[in-house]
């Protein structure tokens, strides 16, 4: 993980945008140098003295005069923003036809990402995969509230608004792990609205895909079956979708290949089978205000879902 | 005009029994006891405002700090932001050109001293609507601009939402009915010879700060009308899941949010330009420039708000548009930067603290101003808007701007004030604790944005760097706040034993440094001629006054009429409200879908006749009028007569279709054309019932033979309110009824 991710881009979208500040940045450090310096040197040269100053009441000719160098580095921003708004990052609303509509559709939940793949039945949450040095379109919405959409190394930020669809480039030119975050405040947990970008070569990543595609095979261990009961005995299976089960409601995230997943409720936890127990009994302990119950869930019951979820890989 | 003189009215009010002093404050029309009661108001505000930010910054210090539950954190920094913008900047502001403008115009009092109680009073009572939700268990908690749908219904049950909401709009009609004062005065109150271009700079600054009020809280209060309305009527404006908008709400919102940043940034820039002149015993630079310079931003400031939004995903297009309007608002406020620098620029400075935190002022609103120039570059926003660089660089324009501008005038001021000085060497204590604890805090809040930390979180994990930052942030916060506890303890001590500072401590230029201090009730015993824009420079160099060296237009001593003056910019105001009421509609409505539609339950032909009615009323108050001015008493009211009658008429209308949508069970919460309508048109429904109220005190008082209603300018004035409140009905029957623009 990068400690400086605006400054370390990873795409060439990220980094024309950090060329592009940098060059501001320099421009800004210019001016402010300029302009202190002036001040400072009038305060010690014009330091109190007993004799009343002449009177000037000032110059239109100078005035102008000093206007036209802030013209020129506006203009200059101007014209270099507007580049990379054209090119870079300028993503079409209409996709070329016979092309479909984003490679993913990422949708804002409070407090969790929605990842689907276009053309699969996979759906994920809070972890994108991708291959490298391809430009993917993905579709940004929203499922309640307004969010953001941002992995700095990578993209431009964009807004998650319910009732319409936004579109941007998520390139990765080298594999690694990219950290994203909400933006926007959303509520209780807008803190803890994590994701993260894995990119992976090709190969992998075809075989990432091939994996995520199989449905997990249904478990033969006599704990983790009773698991599997339990699961879509209790209300769990309301919310929550396993593929190759009944389960299949889409308000919290699919389960189908949580036991592969790095991390748990969007960043809180990373995914191990004691943090998995820890969360099922108590989510409002390492999440206040989720959205998920405290099920008051047994000993029992917490071990066989446990061993139930683990086989999810 | 001795320090003298000054003495009795002091000592007198000191006389009073306790209860009676206390009564004097709370009657009080006095402009400058009211100016007072808003600076002190707000300092209570600052001190719960300043205390939200401490523990914002406790639960920031270590990573999943469980200090504040999240709840309350996002509770905390909505009240943060809502108190600091609304009870805080704006009063302080308010508070000065209450005292200020009326002095330095040469004006007894300000334009209407009854309205001006008015406008204070509804500031406490905002506050303490907005602070009771507290009572209710639960502060509002999303955000202070409050984007829609998380502050709708569906996501937002607990009534805070809705004591916000209340609150703003009191504190909303306060601040306009404020600006029309300060408007009018500064139009109509000048001293013989002060033309409007020989205005102090300060005033000049209130007078664009009044328009920018009267121009962009409508908007505000329009998206409040709306979210209310969704809130408590079950209509659904902004709620995307029964077909409103999401990003409507942000550019309502914004419409007023950006211009709000010009009028808590345009009186300090005033402030400045009243110091930095006096302690470089020079005029101003370039008066023309910055008062020019100052119009042209009240002008771009309307044309910038989207770049609030610009990962919202507008497209391109609106993007550039937005971001070239932000670059060149850049132009006229850098130009006042280099205007100020030469003022200094051969002068004889005197450092007091006024002038340091003048100084500062230059130097930290300059990278408040550079950073801002960034966001304008929209694919630099795209990366840090949201973090808390964002945060960092408003913060460097709101404390680095606006609170050392209110600093330095506090210093400067304190003596006309009270009578007497604040301690220099306090001051300066406080000047350093506030430099340091700015820089502290926001520089480190600058490098958090670059990391990758969103603003508004309640906790992190531990990333590497966060925690140190957030501990330099937190120690900064710290530093600002002793810095405010030394302030108050030097307001304190100055006030009981501070040195006599007489009436002009500082050698000031303008007209306030004409009187005592602090001034008697009336201001002036006698005004000084102004020749300039420095009248008491004038006074004192009289081998060189100014207007040996720079001619100023003289005054021609033409003034406008308070009452259509006061009126017109109320109906600027309302026209604004108005608008963007419209402009939903429109938005809503160009596809009506469903049963309910336009078309299908509105009675066209019956509601052009009631409209003919209402058209045919501001025919009668026309002919009123005229037969007013006439001479002819008996005919006057027997038009007022008929224009009642005809107003009641088309209220009468209205209600009769009202009643028929409502027993037919249209509702304001059907769909979106109900209620665009029902809003629409019973905004302007309550705004006839006003006028005819207003209407018939006329005839009361022309019954009672009350001659200031027979003198005709009061007419005048309601005249123009009903003539307008026509015209929008002629839009609303356009739109809504015809269906233009659909």
């Amino acid at each position: 993980m990068s400690q400086f991710p605006v400054f370390d881009p990873a795409s060439p979208q990220a980094e024309a945008i950090r060329d592009l500040f940098v060059q501001v940045l320099w421009i800004s450090g210019g001016i402010f140098t300029i302009v202190a310096g002036l001040i400072c040197i009038a305060l010690w040269k014009f330091r109190s003295s007993e004799t009343v100053p002449r009177q000037d009441f000032g110059s239109h000719r100078k005035e102008i005069a000093w206007i036209v160098a802030p013209v020129i580095v506006v203009l200059w921003i101007a014209a270099i923003s507007a580049k990379l708004v054209l090119t870079y990052n300028a993503v079409p609303n209409v996709h070329p036809p016979g092309q479909q509509d984003a490679d993913l559709l990422v949708t804002g939940h409070q407090w969790w990402w929605q990842i689907d793949y276009a053309g699969t039945d996979i759906v994920s949450a809070n972890e994108i995969h991708i291959p490298t040095g391809k430009r993917l379109r993905v579709k940004i919405s929203s499922a309640d509230v307004i969010h953001s959409f941002w992995v700095a190394r990578l993209a431009r930020k964009m807004d998650a608004i319910p009732g319409r669809d936004n579109f941007i480039w998520l390139q990765a030119d080298k594999p690694g792990v990219y950290q994203g975050r909400c933006a926007e405040f959303c509520g209780t947990q807008h803190a803890w609205m994590n994701f993260r970008v894995y990119a992976h070569e090709p190969e992998a990543y075809e075989k990432w895909l091939a994996r995520e595609k199989t449905v997990p095979a249904a478990p033969t261990d006599a704990k983790a079956l009773a698991g599997r009961a339990t699961f879509l005995s209790l209300t769990c299976s309301q919310c929550h979708a396993i593929a190759g089960t009944s389960a299949d409601r889409t308000i919290a995230p699919d389960l189908t290949h949580v036991a592969s997943r790095r991390h748990l409720a969007a960043g809180v936890l990373s995914n191990t089978p004691e943090n998995l127990r820890n969360w099922l009994r108590n989510p409002a302990a390492f999440k206040p205000g989720c959205k998920m119950p405290d099920f008051k869930l047994t000993k029992a019951q917490l071990d066989e879902l446990v061993a139930y979820l683990e086989t999810l890989k | 005009m001795s320090g003298a003189s000054a003495e009795p009215s002091e000592q007198s009010s000191l006389k009073d029994p306790g209860m009676g002093r206390l009564l004097s404050w709370v009657s009080t029309v006095d402009h400058k006891k009211v100016g007072i009661l808003y600076i002190c108001t707000a300092l209570v505000f600052l001190g719960i405002g300043g205390l939200e930010a401490l523990l914002l910054r406790v639960q920031l210090l270590f990573p999943n700090n469980t200090f504040l539950s999240p709840d309350l954190f996002n509770q905390m920094f909505t009240m943060h932001g809502t108190t600091m913008v609304f009870l805080v900047g704006m009063p302080v502001l308010v508070g000065f050109q209450n005292y200020f403008v009326p002095l330095m115009i040469g004006a007894r009092d300000v334009a209407f001293p009854r309205l001006n109680a008015m406008s204070y009073w509804l500031l406490p009572c905002g506050g303490i609507l907005l602070y009771f939700s507290f009572m209710t268990g639960q502060a509002p908690d999303a955000g202070w601009f409050s984007y829609a749908p998380l502050s709708t219904k569906p996501y937002n049950l607990m009534p805070a939402q809705d004591y916000w909401i209340v609150g703003l709009i009191c504190l909303g009609i306060g601040s306009v009915a404020a600006a029309i004062n300060i408007f009018v005065t500064v139009l109509q109150c000048r001293a013989p010879g002060m033309s409007l271009q020989r205005v102090p700079l300060f005033v000049w600054m209130s007078l664009m700060t009044a328009i920018l009020t009267i121009l962009a809280l409508p908007a505000l209060n329009a998206a409040l009308a709306m979210l209310m309305i969704d809130r408590l009527l079950g209509a659904a404006f902004f709620e995307p899941a029964r077909g409103g908008s999401a990003v409507l709400w942000q550019h309502y919102f914004w419409v007023f949010g950006h211009p709000e940043v010009y009028i808590l940034i345009l009186p300090a820039f005033g402030m400045i330009s009243e110091v930095i002149p006096v302690f470089s015993r020079k005029p101003i630079y370039g008066y023309a420039f910055v008062a020019g310079s100052s119009a042209v931003i009240v002008l771009l400031s309307y044309g910038v708000w989207a770049h609030h939004m610009f990962a919202v995903g507008l497209g391109m297009g609106a993007d550039m548009f937005f971001a070239v309007g932000t670059l060149l608002i850049a132009l006229p406020t850098g130009l006042k930067i280099f205007n100020w620098t030469a003022t200094m620029w051969g002068g004889s400075i005197r450092l007091t603290t006024s002038m340091m935190f003048a100084v500062a002022f230059l130097l930290e609103f300059v990278i408040g101003g550079l950073t801002g120039v960034m966001f304008a570059a929209v694919p630099i926003d795209w990366q840090l808007t949201d973090t808390y660089f964002v945060v960092g660089h408003f913060h460097y324009v709101l404390i680095g701007g606006t609170v050392f501008g209110l600093f330095s005038a506090t210093y400067y001021w304190f003596p006309k004030m009270t009578g007497r000085l604040l301690s220099e060497r306090l001051g300066k204590w406080q000047l350093w604790l506030w430099v340091f604890g700015l820089n502290a805090t926001f520089l480190s809040q600058h490098v958090l944005g670059v990391m990758g930390m969103p603003r508004r979180v309640y906790t992190y994990a531990d990333n590497p760097g966060w925690m140190a930052l957030n501990a330099v942030a937190g120690l900064g916060a710290v530093a600002m706040g002793a810095g405010t506890v030394v302030l108050l303890f030097n307001v304190g001590i100055s006030l009981r034993r501070g040195e006599r500072s007489g009436d002009n401590p500082w050698g000031g230029f303008t007209l306030e440094w004409a009187t005592s201090s602090p001034p008697p009730p009336e201001n002036f015993d006698v005004i000084p001629r102004v020749e300039s824009r420095r009248p008491v420079w004038d006074l004192e160099h009289p081998d060189s006054p100014d207007a040996k060296l720079e001619q100023t237009p003289a005054d021609k001593g033409w003034r406008p009429d308070k009452s259509l003056t006061s009126v017109w910019a109320f109906v600027a105001s309302e026209a604004v409200f108005f608008l963007l009421l419209l402009v939903s509609y429109v938005v809503f409505n160009t596809e009506q879908t469903g049963e309910i539609t336009s078309a299908s339950v509105l009675d066209v032909t019956r509601t052009g006749f009631f409209s003919i009615a209402l058209l045919g009323s501001s025919f009668t108050l026309w002919r009123a009028e005229f037969s007013l001015k006439a001479g002819r008493v008996a005919a006057f009211r027997k038009w007022l007569v008929l224009t009642i009658a005809l107003g009641s008429i088309f209220i009468g209308g209205q209600a009769i279709e009202y009643y028929g949508l409502i027993s037919s069970d249209v509702t304001i919460d059907d769909n979106l054309f109900t209620a665009t309508f029902f809003t629409v048109t019973g905004f302007h429904g309550l705004h006839v019932i006003v006028g005819l109220i207003a209407l018939s005190i006329l005839l009361g008082l022309a019954v009672k033979q009350d001659r200031n209603v027979l003198s005709g300018t009061v007419l005048k004035a309601v005249g123009v309110y009903w003539h307008f409140v026509d015209v929008v009905w002629i839009a609303v029957f356009c739109i809504i009824y015809l269906g233009f623009l659909q």
